[in-house]
């Protein structure tokens, strides 16, 4: 493991006021953004007085469009949504429509989309591990993250057809079969990821560069963090019990051994610290279900043309940046009347202002990158 | 909390609000002159986290839906709220709930809710020039680019 570092922040002096209030833009196209987010910051010297997010540069109305799409069709633009989660969406979804149809998913399909999910949440966790570090400015773990991805890319591909939007899980299960190769496959993964993921923390983890920079920088609060919404991995940073998988299980988690990370330093370092501990207990999950998937039906039969009865349906599922709430009002028809995607990029967004106020603007980036923001999903 | 107790409970506390059991969760009706301080007392009442704020378009009416529960319980509660369609307006929560800001502004673009007393109602998805087209209203209709299929 890595060494517990002593940081001690020196006092800011309170000079007088000697600057004019300046307003820069970070974005629409921006590195550190991920994506297309327009920042406007008024800064006061080097102090950030004001974070206002601009959205919209990739709203593409998924909701709407959701309204006159069926109900096996709508799954598809969840994908769409947080593209690096896109199993989790697909699986909320479906767990909506079920929950609506009363369908029984077997057995063999459960534990499928399990282990879909938590590669899913590695693959997530993976990609955020490396874009942090490039976002403090160390950029050789990037190129070790893509590795690993990688890895996991394939083996989605040789099972789904698809490395990034997988459409995957369908009403009633998953679309296919596994891959022979699916086992065999995962199984190398995890032996080789269990070598790597110590060489994370030696790398970056335990790096005082790294930790000065996210040490005390962009505290949030447990009360706030409830007030705000955030959930996920930043959330569990500021000491919330928010996991949805424990709270609320569904499939076969509650069957499942494992632990729900929670740090209670609220800085962006403690938000670092969980999901790397995150990716510990995925691979945990994967090692148990792995070995014994069960035999027998891959899918529920279903109708052809789904038809939700009148009413309301709401499924909550955990993705890697934290609770995704799927709300479907039906009035009885074949499309959903009307569909809301409650995403975590979202909530998560709305904090930013109220923890970077009184931050420098150069640990806006440390700050931003911990809450691990994809815009798709902010966007919908 | 079984839904029978927690309705028994709420019922004690807001006695003009209905109540309906047949979903999934508890929902609590109730008038929109009645949202502020239903609000506030179920934030006093321990109510912590508002998951989910959004609207439905019903044609005849608008529809506010909070749903919430709290931290420590985890029972969820969903509380409607009945609007007008022609003038909807309705008391923000922004200050219960800090969540709600951003909520609040994504349904004030999409449906034309007015949340009075609101901090900072502007557009915040759709680009400048859009205010009084609402997308997500039924009556929508799109010249240009393509939503029914």
């Amino acid at each position: 493991m890595y060494h517990q570092v002593e940081i001690v922040k020196e006092s800011v002096q309170t000079e007088p006021n000697v600057f004019d209030d300046m307003v820069i833009n970070v974005g629409p196209q921006h590195p550190a953004t991920h994506g297309v987010l327009h920042l406007v910051i008024t800064l006061n010297g080097e102090t950030i007085k004001k974070v206002e997010p601009h959205l919209g540069y990739i709203h593409r109305s998924i909701e709407k469009m959701c309204e006159s799409l069926s109900y096996r069709q709508f799954i598809y633009s969840t994908s769409r949504m947080d593209y690096l989660s896109s199993h989790i969406n697909n699986h909320g979804s479906c767990l909506c429509v079920e929950q609506g149809l009363q369908i029984e998913v077997p057995a063999r399909a459960q534990v499928i989309r399990v282990l879909m999910d938590e590669l899913t949440r590695i693959a997530s966790h993976v990609l955020w591990w490396g874009a942090m570090a490039m976002d403090v400015g160390a950029l050789t773990p990037f190129f070790l993250s893509f590795r690993e991805r990688e890895m996991i890319n394939d083996i989605m591909e040789e099972t789904c057809g698809t490395r990034l939007t997988m459409n995957y899980m369908v009403p009633g299960g998953v679309m296919t079969d596994l891959h022979p190769n699916f086992q065999r496959s995962v199984n190398e993964f995890i032996r080789h990821f269990k070598s790597k993921i110590d060489e994370y923390d030696e790398l970056v983890t335990g790096n005082i560069i790294f930790q000065n920079r996210t040490k005390g920088v962009g505290v949030l609060s447990k009360e706030d963090a409830i007030s705000f919404g955030v959930t996920g991995p930043a959330a569990r940073g500021s000491g919330v019990s928010c996991d949805i998988r424990k709270l609320y299980p569904y499939e076969i988690y509650q069957q499942l051994q494992f632990e729900e990370i929670i740090e209670t330093a609220g800085d962006s370092f403690a938000r670092y610290v969980v999901r790397l501990k995150e990716l510990r207990q995925s691979m945990h999950i994967i090692e148990q279900l792995i070995d014994n998937i069960p035999e027998g039906d891959f899918q529920a039969k279903t109708k052809a043309v789904l038809k939700l009865p009148k009413g309301e349906f709401y499924s909550r599922v955990e993705t890697a940046r934290g609770e995704l709430g799927v709300y479907i009002v039906s009035e009885g028809g074949t499309t959903p009347y009307r569909i809301k995607f409650r995403s975590p990029g979202f909530s998560n967004l709305s904090v930013l202002d109220h923890i970077a106020r009184g931050g420098k603007i150069g640990d806006l980036v440390a700050m931003m990158g911990t809450l691990d923001l994809v815009i798709p999903d902010i966007d919908r | 909390m079984t839904k029978e107790e927690q309705k028994l409970k709420l019922q004690e506390q807001f006695s003009a609000a209905t109540f309906d059991e047949a979903g999934q969760w508890l929902t609590m009706n109730i008038a929109v002159a009645d949202w502020l301080t239903t609000a506030q007392a179920l934030r006093a009442a321990g109510f912590d986290y508002l998951f989910c704020l959004t609207c439905v378009d019903f044609k005849t009416h608008l529809t506010m839906v909070y749903h919430m529960e709290s931290t420590i319980e985890r029972t969820p509660l969903v509380v409607k709220v009945q609007l007008d369609r022609s003038k909807p307006e309705i008391e923000t929560v922004s200050h219960i709930w800090r969540t709600a800001e951003f909520h609040e502004r994504e349904v004030y673009e999409l449906f034309g809710v007015n949340f009075l007393n609101h901090p900072d109602l502007r557009l915040l998805i759709l680009p400048d020039g859009w205010e009084g087209k609402n997308p997500l209203r039924k009556d929508f209709e799109d010249p240009v680019n393509m939503i029914k299929l």
